[in-house]
């Protein structure tokens, strides 16, 4: 490669360079103005052309958390966290032992298992919705966070075990048939040499449940109401005002945001690699 | 005696030597069965309810009216104009979704793939979109960014002087589809950077040295390198955003010819109370999604044999 080859590579990646951050500003521009409409009186945020330059404040919190009237997001911010941690609690509880049965001591034909869990995500939530409204209805456990609690379990589980077999193939079998020859049961093996060397991977795990949970809308909406509403239909509450509330509006999606955006921007890799099911490493 | 006794002798013996054996396989596998018997009992019977519904004619509001129909619900779901309106919608949606936010994906992918100041941060920025939660990021979109009175689209089209539209009035599927093609960029950027990154760079290196350009490697290394990722992407961003429901439900509510299927679903048993309808429209929606599974299916399981013919 000649010296100039080499300069104009070098010129060019710089401007490269600086097309990337043109891009990154501007996918993060809506957050950004989000952001800063949040604190914002109503006045200034409502204006055309935008003013970015009005003074600060934080009416639009005090009236998200009900302060200046209107309902307490608390106990939906509440059963999101109820909601959310349960049921990620119940997916590793279920999927550790299944992802250990597939990986680490496959039975051969049973690899289909592992197939069926997935094919069960590509099940439309609407496939179900009815008869599980229809059930909730009957059993008396309509507007019931432990309904979605189970529900949420059945929707990352499968994700989840896929996860983790993906990231307990990566035990060595040896520490495995050492415990076992010495005598050590399943539960004690799963919880003093499986889980302590995979933990990232159940981490990422856990943190890619929670996320899903918290981020979900159609059970929650058919099947919660007023006690039992979790953090995203508290937010369909805001779909039809009309302009009068909107640094309340932002105030509220950067809020119910606030743990996913911070989980996700501590655990980036981990994240994609969860998303795409362990197949990207 | 000694007739029936030793027969009965053979099989306790058979017997005391197989069970241990399948005892052992079945010692293997019964860490999976809560799993397995959970995710049967909560998603499996459900459709199979459903699928039963949908024989029905069952309005809930009329409950006593209820009565076998056979495949009727079918026939009327499938000759139903909104309701093929509503697949089209979702065809359009998700094809128009998934491979624009790949195609961007991918250029962002790239331009990150080189070393650059301040490249974490820019990788920072970029994924923010997807981590806002979906209802979130849909009233961003619905009152913050496309009101035509204060959005910030008109509040700088302002600044040079273009016009002022009433976006999600003018075009509303188009406004749903930008709204989740920024959501989901950064998905198909992290996978596809994932996959830039595992290339052998001594191959390029070689490449380079015997004189090939920039877009003779992109085109005949990277690409081909990237094909799997580029199929990941599109299949787990097909499966999502086929099911979305979010952003149809908050920014248009179905409305202006947006709704797509779940949400057609969603209304049709939500709205008009219409169970065996909304069950067929339902069972529709799986089959559809079926075709789309076995597909999907097929690719990531080529992705794990690979994977553990590597291991």
């Amino acid at each position: 490669m000649s010296a100039t080859a080499v300069r104009r590579r070098a010129r060019r990646g710089s401007g490269l360079g600086l097309v990337a951050w043109l891009a990154g500003v501007v996918f993060f521009l809506p957050v950004a103005w989000m952001a800063l409409t949040s604190f914002h009186s109503e006045a200034d945020a409502a204006t055309n052309p935008p003013s970015f330059t009005a003074s600060l404040t934080l009416d639009g919190y005090r009236e998200f958390f009900g302060t200046g009237g209107g309902a307490s997001p608390w106990p939906a911010l509440i059963n999101s966290t109820v909601a959310s941690v349960a049921s990620t609690v119940c997916v590793l509880l279920l999927a550790l032992p299944a992802a250990y049965a597939l990986s680490v001591r496959p039975v051969r034909k049973w690899t289909n298992v592992l197939f069926f869990f997935l094919s069960t995500k590509m099940l439309p939530a609407v496939a179900g919705l009815l008869p599980i409204y229809l059930f909730a209805k009957n059993a008396g456990m309509l507007d019931n966070i432990w309904l979605l609690v189970v529900l949420y379990t059945s929707m990352n589980l499968p994700i989840a075990v896929w996860m983790m077999q993906s990231f307990l193939a990566e035990v060595p079998v040896a520490v495995i048939e050492a415990a076992r020859v010495d005598g050590a049961s399943l539960p004690v093996i799963l919880a003093r040499v499986v889980a302590p060397i995979a933990l990232p991977g159940i981490a990422a795990t856990a943190l890619i449940c929670f996320i899903f949970s918290w981020n979900e809308l159609l059970f929650a909406r058919v099947l919660t109401g007023v006690v039992a509403g979790t953090a995203p239909v508290f937010l369909t509450g805001f779909i039809t005002s009309q302009g009068l509330f909107l640094a309340k509006v932002c105030a509220a999606s950067l809020v119910v945001s606030l743990p996913v955006l911070a989980a996700g921007f501590a655990a980036q890799d981990k994240l994609v690699q969860g998303l795409s099911l362990g197949a990207v490493k | 005696m000694t007739a029936t006794t030793a027969p009965l002798a053979t099989t306790a013996v058979r017997a005391a030597k197989q069970p241990p054996a399948r005892l052992r396989a079945w010692v293997t596998r019964a860490p999976l069965l809560p799993a397995l018997v959970f995710m049967i009992v909560v998603t499996q019977l459900p459709f199979v309810a459903t699928l039963v519904i949908s024989f029905f004619d069952w309005n809930a509001l009329y409950p006593k009216a209820r009565r076998f129909t056979g495949l009727a619900n079918y026939r009327q779901v499938l000759t139903d104009a909104d309701l093929r309106h509503s697949v089209w919608t979702t065809v359009l949606l998700t094809v128009a979704v998934v491979l624009a936010s790949l195609v961007l994906g991918l250029v962002l992918a790239l331009l990150l793939d080189r070393r650059f100041r301040g490249r974490g941060i820019v990788r920072t920025l970029l994924i923010a979109p997807f981590l806002v939660v979906p209802v979130a990021a849909a009233l961003l979109w619905k009152h913050v960014l496309y009101n035509p009175e204060y959005g910030l689209l008109n509040g700088l089209l302002h600044y040079v002087g273009g016009p002022q539209p009433d976006w999600i009035s003018n075009t509303p599927l188009l406004a749903v589809e930008a709204s989740l093609v920024w959501q989901w960029t950064p998905f198909m950027m992290l996978i596809l950077l994932a996959g830039l990154q595992s290339r052998d760079q001594q191959q390029i290196e070689a490449a380079r040295v015997d004189g090939a350009s920039d877009w003779q490697i992109f085109r005949h290394l990277t690409l081909p390198h990237l094909r799997r990722y580029l199929e990941l992407g599109a299949l787990l961003g097909s499966v999502y955003i086929v099911q979305n429901f979010d952003a149809v439900f908050t920014l248009t509510s179905g409305g202006l010819g947006t709704a797509n299927l779940p949400y057609t679903v969603y209304q049709s048993f939500y709205q008009a109370h219409e169970n065996g309808l909304a069950s067929a429209a339902g069972v529709l929606v799986v089959i559809g999604s079926i075709v789309i599974a076995t597909f999907a299916l097929r690719v990531v399981s080529s992705l794990f044999r690979e994977e553990v013919s590597r291991a």
